[in-house]
C-alpha cells in the first residue's frame, strides 16, 4: 500500500469514520478532527485526557469514553508497593542477597517506618482516594492537595502546593497533566519535602519538574523516590540508575493481566453502546473538567 | 547498676549497644580477645542477664553454663532461640519485644507480595539494564482483590489482615484454634487454607509443631498461581521443597524475609523474577530498632530495680 502519513491515511478513510480508539500516546488535536467530518465517538484507553483537544470535541458534540475507573486500583497499589520498596529498601535487599553480600557483608542498613508518616496526595480523583484508603490502614496521616476542596472528604486539604509539601513525608501524585500542575513540583515543593522525604509518581511525569527532582536526589535534598513515569520514556536519565533510594518502574502501573482484560471489555462495551444508541459506560463528563 | 554483668550474645544494633554499656557491665559473647572455653571460664558466675536475638539466643548449653543468670531479655519477639523450658525450671525471667514491631513487619508482608505480584524489583532491574529502551516490559498481576490466607493470626497476622483487607482482598486463616471476633474464614487444616488462597503469608511463632508447617503438601496446595510469603522463621518452610516447587515452576512465586540457614539463601533462587528475597530485614527500620532497645533497656532496669516486668514471656 506505501506508507501514507496520518493525515493521508485519514483523509482517504474519513467519511467513513465513525468513531476513533486512542491510547495515550497519539495527540488529537483540533486538526486531526478537522479533517474527520463525523466521528460521534473517540475511545481512550489513557488514565488521563491531556491528549485529546476537549474544547473542540466538546464544540463539534464529539462524545469521549475514557477508562473510568479501571486503573484506579493497580495505580494506587503501586504507589503503596513503590513507597514500602523505598522505605524499606526492598529491591536494595534483592539485590544485595543476589550478589551474595548477606554472608560477606552481614548486616544490611536499616529502612524507614512507614506508619505515622504524614502522606501527602496530590489529586484526590479516584486514584488518589484508593491510595488513601489503603495508606490509611498502614497508619499514615492523610493530608491532600486537589484543584478544589472536596466537601465529603475528612482529610486535611491544602490549597496551596507548597503548604502540602512542608506538612508532608511523602507526596504522591496521582493527578492528570494540566496547565497547573505542569512542573508544579518544582525545586522549591522538593525542598520543602526535605532531606528525608519521598516523592513517588504514578501520575503524569511533567507534574514534576524531573532536571530539579534528579539535582535534589543527588545532592540528598529529598530523601528517595518511586517513578513509574519520566519526562522522556523509554529514556530514563542514566544518573538514577547508581541512586539506591529510587525504584523505577517502566510506565508499568496499569498493566496487570486481569486491568488488561478488563480494558479490552470496557473498550468493546463502550462502541457497542454507541453504536446502539445507549448511554456510554465511561462517558467523560465535559462540564467537570473546566 | 554498672556492677551487673549483662552478657550480649551477639552485634544487634549500636545503639542499644551503647545503652547497655552506659548502665551495666556489658560482656560481649563475641569479643575476639577470649576463646568461647576461656571466656565461659571467667566471666560465667558474673552473668546475671542475657540479651539475645534471633540470631543466638539462650539455649539449654548457655543457660547451664552460667550458674547465676536471673534473666533473659530478647531484642525480638521470636522465642524460638531460648529454652524457654529451661528458663521457667530455674526461674529466670524472660522478656521480649512484642508489638513495638508488629507494624514494620505486618508493611514488610505486604510490600513483599505486592513486589512479587508486580514484579517491581524486577522492573527497577529492567529500568536499570537500560531494556526499556528495546521494548515495553510485559505484563505483571494484580493484587487488589486477591484472597489472602494468613497462617497465625497473632498480633502481626492481624495486623497483615487489617491491611490486605482495605486492598479487597478476601481473609482467611490457620490457627491452632479459631479466633473469636473475627469475621476472617477459618480452615482448622493449612492444605485447606493453602488451596483457598492466592497468597499465603506465614505469621505465626516457631514452635515444634510450627517447624516445617509449609510442606510440599501445602506448596503443592497453593500451586501455579499462589504466592508465599514467609516473614516467620525460615523453619516454617521445608526450603528444599519450595526451592524445586519454584524452579520447577509448580509455584507462583515466593517472597522471603528468612530462610533456613542465614545468611546462606539457595543460589537456585537468584535466577528466578517470581521471587523477592530480602536479608531477615522484618523489623528492621530505624525508629522500630529503637524502641525494640529501648524496651530490652527498660525490661532489664525494671527487673533489677525489683520492679514489674514490662513485657515479660513466663
Amino acid at each position: 500500500m506505501g506508507i501514507t502519513t496520518q493525515d493521508q491515511f485519514l483523509t482517504a478513510h474519513a467519511h467513513s469514520v465513525q468513531a476513533l480508539l486512542l491510547s495515550g500516546t497519539h495527540p488529537v488535536t483540533s486538526d486531526t478532527l478537522r479533517l474527520l467530518p463525523s466521528p460521534g465517538l473517540i475511545v481512550t484507553t489513557s488514565a488521563g485526557l491531556n491528549h485529546i483537544d476537549l474544547p473542540e470535541c466538546q464544540r463539534r458534540g464529539i462524545s469521549i469514553a475514557g477508562a473510568g475507573n479501571l486503573y484506579s486500583e493497580d495505580l494506587a497499589d503501586l504507589a503503596v508497593g513503590l513507597l514500602i520498596d523505598v522505605l524499606r529498601k526492598i529491591s536494595v535487599a534483592d539485590r544485595y542477597i543476589r550478589r551474595q553480600l548477606w554472608p560477606s557483608k552481614g548486616e544490611f542498613p536499616l529502612g524507614f517506618k512507614l506508619r505515622g508518616k504524614q502522606v501527602g496526595i496530590v489529586g484526590l480523583g479516584s486514584i488518589g482516594l484508593e491510595v488513601a484508603k489503603r495508606l490509611e490502614a498502614f497508619g499514615c496521616n492523610i493530608l491532600y492537595n486537589s484543584r478544589r476542596k472536596k466537601p465529603s472528604i475528612q482529610y486535611p486539604y491544602y490549597s496551596n502546593i507548597l503548604e502540602l509539601a512542608k506538612n508532608s513525608d511523602v507526596l504522591i501524585i496521582c493527578c492528570e497533566l494540566t496547565e497547573q500542575t505542569r512542573h508544579m513540583i518544582n525545586k522549591e515543593v522538593l525542598l520543602a519535602l526535605g532531606k528525608e522525604g519521598v516523592i513517588i509518581n504514578v501520575g503524569h511525569s511533567a507534574v514534576i519538574d524531573e532536571q530539579e527532582m534528579m539535582g535534589c536526589l543527588m545532592r540528598g535534598e529529598i530523601g528517595g523516590a518511586g517513578l513509574d513515569v519520566f519526562e522522556k520514556e523509554p529514556d530514563v536519565p542514566k544518573q538514577l540508575f547508581a541512586l539506591d533510594n529510587v525504584v523505577l518502574s517502566p510506565h508499568r502501573a496499569a498493566h496487570s493481566q486481569e486491568t488488561i482484560l478488563a480494558l479490552r471489555d470496557l473498550v468493546v462495551g463502550n462502541f457497542e453502546a454507541f453504536f446502539s444508541n445507549k448511554p456510554l459506560l465511561t462517558p467523560v463528563i465535559m462540564n467537570q473538567l473546566f | 547498676m554498672n556492677n551487673i554483668s549483662v552478657l550480649m550474645t551477639c552485634p544487634m544494633f549500636p545503639y542499644l549497644e551503647q545503652e547497655l554499656e552506659t548502665r551495666f557491665n556489658l560482656i560481649k559473647l563475641w569479643n575476639p580477645s577470649s576463646s568461647k572455653p576461656e571466656f565461659f571460664k571467667n566471666y560465667s558466675n558474673f552473668i546475671k542477664a542475657v540479651v539475645g536475638n534471633t540470631k543466638v539466643g539462650a539455649d539449654a548449653d548457655m543457660i547451664d553454663s552460667l550458674p547465676n543468670l536471673e534473666i533473659v531479655a530478647s531484642y525480638s519477639v521470636g522465642l524460638d532461640k531460648i529454652d524457654l523450658d529451661k528458663c521457667k525450671e530455674k526461674g529466670i525471667e524472660v522478656t521480649n519485644t512484642p508489638d513495638v514491631l508488629t507494624n514494620d513487619v505486618a508493611d514488610l508482608a505486604i510490600g513483599l507480595a505486592l513486589a512479587v505480584l508486580r514484579k517491581i524489583c524486577v522492573c527497577d532491574q529492567f529500568v536499570r539494564g537500560g531494556k526499556w529502551i528495546r521494548g515495553d516490559f510485559g505484563l505483571a498481576t494484580k493484587f487488589s482483590g486477591k484472597s489472602v490466607g494468613i497462617v497465625g493470626l497473632g498480633r502481626i497476622g492481624s495486623a497483615i489482615a487489617k491491611r490486605a483487607e482495605v486492598f479487597g482482598c478476601p481473609i482467611s486463616y490457620h490457627s491452632r484454634s479459631k479466633k473469636p471476633n473475627t469475621n476472617y474464614i477459618y480452615y482448622s487444616n493449612i492444605v485447606d487454607l493453602a488451596a483457598n488462597c492466592q497468597i499465603l503469608i506465614v505469621a505465626c511463632a516457631l514452635t515444634e509443631e510450627t517447624h516445617h508447617i509449609v510442606d510440599r503438601k501445602v506448596i503443592d496446595a497453593l500451586g501455579l498461581k499462589g504466592i508465599l510469603i514467609n516473614i516467620g522463621r525460615g523453619a516454617h518452610v521445608d526450603e528444599p521443597e519450595l526451592v524445586s516447587a519454584l524452579v520447577e515452576g509448580r509455584l507462583g512465586g515466593a517472597g522471603l524475609d528468612v530462610f533456613e540457614n542465614e545468611p546462606d539463601v539457595p543460589e537456585q533462587l537468584f535466577a528466578l523474577k517470581n521471587v523477592v528475597l530480602v536479608p531477615h530485614v522484618g523489623s528492621d527500620t530505624e525508629e522500630t530498632s529503637k524502641a525494640m532497645a529501648d524496651l530490652v533497656i527498660s525490661n532489664l532496669e525494671a527487673y533489677f530495680k525489683g520492679e514489674p516486668l514490662l513485657t515479660p514471656v513466663l
